[in-house]
């Protein structure tokens, strides 16, 4: 993340991958709990990345990442559960902070498909966020598919992940 | 979407901003403070202007305490809502900083009690100015609240509700100092019951606010 902070893409991306398992792990055994199904898990570790994504500034680099990466998760978890009508977990920063250190990480089910906040987005902010994450082309190279200048993408892209967080806050309250 | 793409639309979000390092909490914090200390100075100074002798007023012990008091809480205040902005940071030793100004109005309560005959103590407390107090501190401090409001979206506070309180203890507190540039009831009595109830009004309006407004 500190190699993420000084605007190196892939340090980042590396940084997300690696915590994602973690947090599918703590995901499941919260639905589990909750008795909500497994699918429901990766939409809840989608909306905590996309938090930690959103609120990746407000990390201050001199302190450790463990603890604010485990409040982001707890923050999101709870509202996640209550939105979905079940008791939130008892989730206590310290179980949180210990699955993201120690616990087992666990992969991705094959395929799965979460596309339903996707869906609410105006069609052309659903195509720049298709082609840079499905396709898995560059803010250029999308620009260039698209036919929209690189900073619009960039803008159109950044606006898409704002309102998929507000949507997700909007179903929460 | 699978998660690994989205990831892959999360890190083509990320790069490096262009106008020097991001804005810390710290950082956006402060430029609120003196962006809305500054409106709020403006502001008292169109609406009712200052107290007439100011330099000299200042000079004395009881205005000098109704503005350490107001800065008294103002200052670990900020320190707290520094903490309270970052996920998952220590609040330090910030809580307890905050009891220190209840320290300096006891002993202003108890030198004042001492100073003015028993028969007075009434009428000093109720003022002159009470209802223009209960008004104007409210008023002033509607820009710096909206400031800090603004910074603390900048951050990622988990307790919404406990930071909008104390952003609006924070405002509060910096609009009575800079009201008591203008208030003429110097009594602690006044200042303890009416900024005190005053930055109450404030600090509860800051706690709504924060319940629904600061939520991530």
């Amino acid at each position: 993340m500190r190699a993420a902070r000084a605007g190196d893409a892939a340090a980042y991306r590396r940084f997300l991958l690696g915590v994602a398992p973690y947090l599918r792990a703590l995901a499941r055994r919260s639905c589990q709990r909750a008795g909500l199904p497994r699918e429901e898990a990766e939409d809840v570790v989608q909306d905590v990345l996309l938090a930690i994504h959103l609120k990746r500034h407000s990390w201050d680099a001199a302190r450790p990442i463990g603890p604010w990466l485990a409040a982001i998760t707890r923050n999101r978890l709870i509202d996640g559960f209550r939105r979905r009508g079940a008791r939130p977990p008892e989730v206590s920063l310290a179980l949180v902070a210990e699955t993201l250190a120690a616990g087992e990480g666990e992969a991705a089910d094959a395929r799965h498909d979460v596309g339903r906040l996707l869906a609410q987005l105006a069609p052309r902010q659903r195509q720049v966020v298709e082609a840079v994450s499905i396709e898995g082309r560059s803010a250029g190279e999308a620009a260039a598919r698209l036919r929209m200048s690189e900073g619009a993408v960039r803008v159109t892209l950044h606006r898409a992940l704002k309102l998929l967080a507000a949507l997700h806050r909007k179903e929460t309250a | 979407m699978r998660t690994e793409d989205f990831i892959a639309a999360l890190a083509a979000d990320h790069r490096r901003p262009r106008l020097g390092p991001a804005v810390t909490p710290g950082l956006a914090l402060g430029l609120a403070v003196a962006s809305g200390g500054l409106a709020a100075l403006l502001l008292l100074a169109l609406v009712a202007g200052f107290r007439p002798g100011l330099g000299a007023a200042l000079g004395t012990l009881r205005v000098g305490f109704k503005v350490a008091l107001m800065l008294s809480l103002l200052a670990p205040a900020l320190g707290l809502l520094r903490r309270l902005a970052e996920p998952g940071a220590p609040l330090g030793p910030w809580p307890r900083w905050l009891l220190l100004p209840s320290l300096l109005a006891l002993a202003a309560l108890a030198l004042e009690a001492g100073a003015i005959p028993a028969a007075t103590w009434r009428d000093r407390m109720i003022g002159q100015s009470a209802a223009f107090c209960l008004v104007m501190i409210p008023l002033l401090a509607a820009a710096p609240m909206a400031a800090l409001m603004l910074a603390l979206r900048q951050g990622a506070p988990t307790q919404p509700g406990l930071a909008g309180l104390v952003a609006g203890l924070a405002s509060g507190c910096l609009a009575g100092g800079i009201y008591a540039l203008r208030c003429g009831d110097d009594s602690p009595f006044f200042v303890i019951l009416w900024f005190g109830l005053a930055i109450g009004i404030v600090a509860s309006a800051g706690w709504l606010i924060g319940r629904r407004w600061l939520r991530w």
